[in-house]
């Protein structure tokens, strides 16, 4: 049976495709900063089929405890056939456009802590000889826009790390995948209007997931409607860009 | 890093009849201890789970809906002893899918009731006091639930079961999310021999064939007739009786029917269904059935979930929607209400290819509004044709009410407080465990005071 570890396990779309792997008998380990949420996630997972849940509490930004956090979840699973990093925030654009220490701290929780637990995972992974690591990027990564650029910035940054790592850790027939969703209707998003086909159900974008992670595509646009949508996007000569409104 | 407080969007959100519309705010706690702060937004408050009830009981326009689908997790699984303990946003779906994968040669778990469709959550079963094909032997959803955790908009959150807190227990059971937000539930599973079922259906030409059906069926669990509508005269009632029972076979479990790609992904245009397509429909279905009862031994679904199969089927009805109408009639009077109520609908020549009927049984409710008691119950459905459509569903509210009988809030989106108020007598003690920042749409209109117009009334 498969062992996973899921980095910010209370989130809607990291409870999704825990749910996945928990229903297969799978081995979980989990980790979140809230105690009360974190054992119903586990609690949950456990009667859904996992073969075992473990869990840690901590905050990830505390990126000095990262190595040690790994190196627990070896431990307790022997060994890490898959992990998920799935923790982020979706700042405010405009509080970090007027104040630098509201951007970096946005910079911080979405790009700099998910590059320090890849290093850890990576070389896990790298050593073991096999594994398959998933960060949750966003479409908004794909090209910097007025409207989110700073959240954009940090998941643009996962892109490119993402990219060297698994240039790197091919050769250890280990996958790395940026999983990029769109508009998905999780907390993270609770106040936007929604309504538009865009918007999808994080059981739908875990479901996906789920499945990428046994595959290792490099790139996981889920639903699969944004690789064109981004496509164009990224095509858009700046003279157009920049008249959009986006 | 997840968000701590719900935070509040505004939507019109549906009831599974999309006949009524309105804007509203809506906040979806995470977890248990998010709804809390959810049941500080701008009152009045009401839960909303799936949108399965027709009407406007789940609906509360001017007010702020606690939507239940992020508490969907599983609490505990006690598989010795069939007991379920699960967040109150959990389906009937979700829990049939687990007691599948769970389920072993010697023991088999079932839901001890369960509705015509699995995509409702565990609050509104209870909310609603949902009940089944079985429920003249096995009751109401209610009569199998061990306990709940009811978090009221004081902050408390008071454990009622029928030892602890039993008013509010009974107030809660079909209280149609009025008493406070149900955070979780403890149910008590069904031993079944496998999840194979036994099904027969008969083809049946009148209502006295159904009574007899209906007596002759004892030892079948599950028993419901659907009837053709648009019958009139001599045929009045015809349709086919459907009866079923766990199967003792050493089969695997049946596989669970797939997620189904067959759906309606936009309203029909409103002339698709009338009295003439429906009428075709109708008699062709009836004739289809073979004379002879037929027996087969198949998976569960279709025989509990045959409309599931089609996602957005209540959009087959078209952008102004339909009118459920259910009601029951006690068993003393039914002899003359149900031949005037289908008669009634016969006369209006408006479309209802969903009929049903059934014969309730006599195990008390343990919901104070809890809407079965022992008699018969009509289902069905009615485009909605305006003022046309109305004036055939107070029709039908004059049989019911003079019968004794009563509708059921889960299905209603336009009855009177006058009717409402003599089919459920005891609203008044009902109203005395209302958490008070809770109200629906529905509420407020039967709840209104009422100025008899008839002496001796």
């Amino acid at each position: 049976m498969l062992k996973v570890a899921i980095f910010g396990a209370t989130s809607a779309i990291a409870q999704a495709v825990a749910r996945g792997f928990a229903e297969e008998g799978a081995r979980l380990f989990l980790v979140a900063r809230d105690p009360a949420r974190l054992e119903a996630v586990a609690a949950d997972l456990r009667v859904r089929g996992a073969s075992s849940v473990a869990t840690a509490v901590t905050d990830l930004t505390e990126t000095a405890g990262h190595a040690a956090l790994v190196e627990a979840a070896r431990n307790v699973m022997d060994g890490i056939d898959a992990a998920l990093i799935a923790h982020g925030t979706l700042g405010d654009q405009r509080a970090g456009e007027a104040d630098a220490a509201v951007m970096l701290r946005e910079i911080e929780v979405n790009l700099l802590s998910p590059a320090s637990l890849m290093t850890y995972l990576g070389n896990l992974m790298e050593a073991q000889q096999h594994g398959s690591l998933a960060v949750i990027g966003s479409v908004a990564g794909d090209r910097g826009r007025a409207s989110n650029y700073i959240y954009g910035s940090a998941k643009g940054g996962l892109r490119v790390f993402t990219q060297g790592l698994r240039h790197r850790l091919g050769r250890a027939g280990v996958a790395v995948t940026l999983v990029e969703p769109g508009f998905v209707d999780t907390p993270m998003t609770a106040g936007m209007p929604k309504g538009s086909p865009l918007w999808a159900t994080p059981a739908r974008v875990g479901a996906d997931i789920h499945r990428a992670m046994k595959v290792g595509p490099a790139i996981l646009y889920t639903p699969w409607f944004w690789r064109p949508v981004m496509l164009a996007i990224r095509l858009l000569p700046d003279a157009v860009f920049k008249r959009l409104k986006l | 890093m997840s968000v701590d407080r719900p935070r509040m969007t505004r939507r019109v959100p549906l009831s599974w009849g999309r006949a009524h519309r309105a804007i509203h705010r809506v906040v979806r706690p995470a977890f248990p201890v998010d709804a809390s702060a959810a049941l500080a937004s701008a009152g009045p408050l009401l839960p909303y789970g799936m949108g399965r009830s027709y009407g406007d009981s789940c609906l509360n326009p001017g007010g702020t809906l606690i939507e239940t689908q992020g508490l969907d997790r599983w609490i505990r699984f006690d598989q010795e002893a069939g007991i379920i303990e699960v967040e109150a946003g959990v389906t009937l779906a979700d829990i049939l899918a687990r007691l599948h994968a769970s389920a072993l040669p010697a023991r088999h778990w079932f839901l001890p009731v369960t509705p015509g469709t699995k995509f409702v959550t565990v609050g509104g079963a209870i909310a609603n006091d949902v009940h089944g094909k079985n429920h003249h032997s096995a009751g109401c959803f209610g009569s199998h639930l061990l306990s709940l955790r009811l978090l009221r908009s004081d902050g408390t959150v008071r454990i009622c079961s029928p030892d602890e807190n039993p008013d509010l227990f009974a107030a809660t059971i079909g209280g149609i999310g009025l008493t406070g937000l149900i955070l979780s539930a403890v149910l008590q599973l069904k031993p079944v021999p496998s999840l194979w079922m036994e099904v027969e259906d008969i083809r049946y030409h009148s209502l006295d064939a159904f009574y007899a059906l209906s007596a002759e069926s004892a030892d079948w669990e599950y028993t419901v007739a659907w009837v053709d509508c648009l019958a009139s005269g001599t045929d009045l009632g015809r349709g086919i009786f459907t009866r079923a029972r766990h199967a003792a076979t050493d089969r695997a479990p049946p596989p669970p029917r797939l997620e189904t790609d067959l759906s309606i992904p936009i309203d029909a245009p409103c002339f698709m269904l009338n009295g003439w397509t429906v009428g075709a429909f109708n008699a062709l279905y009836w004739h289809r059935a073979p004379a002879m009862p037929k027996r087969r031994i198949g998976s569960y679904e279709p025989v509990f979930y045959p409309l599931d199969a089609i996602r957005g089927w209540n959009r087959l009805y078209g952008k102004a929607g339909f009118y459920q109408y259910q009601c029951v009639v006690p068993q003393g009077n039914a002899g003359a209400a149900v031949p005037a109520l289908l008669r009634a609908v016969a006369a209006g020549r408006d479309a209802s290819f969903l009929a049903v009927l059934k014969k309730l049984g006599n195990r008390p409710s343990p919901g104070m509004l809890s809407f079965p008691m022992p008699g018969v119950t009509l289902a069905l459905d009615l485009p909605n044709r305006g003022v046309r459509t109305h004036e055939l569903l107070n029709l039908l509210d004059q049989i019911t009410a003079e019968a004794g009988g009563r509708i059921y809030p889960a299905k209603d989106g336009r009855v009177s407080a006058r009717d409402f108020q003599r089919g459920f007598p005891a609203w008044r003690d009902f109203a005395r465990h209302m958490d008070p920042h809770f109200s629906s749409s529905f509420w407020r209109r039967v709840s209104a005071p009422v100025i008899e117009d008839r002496t001796g009334c």
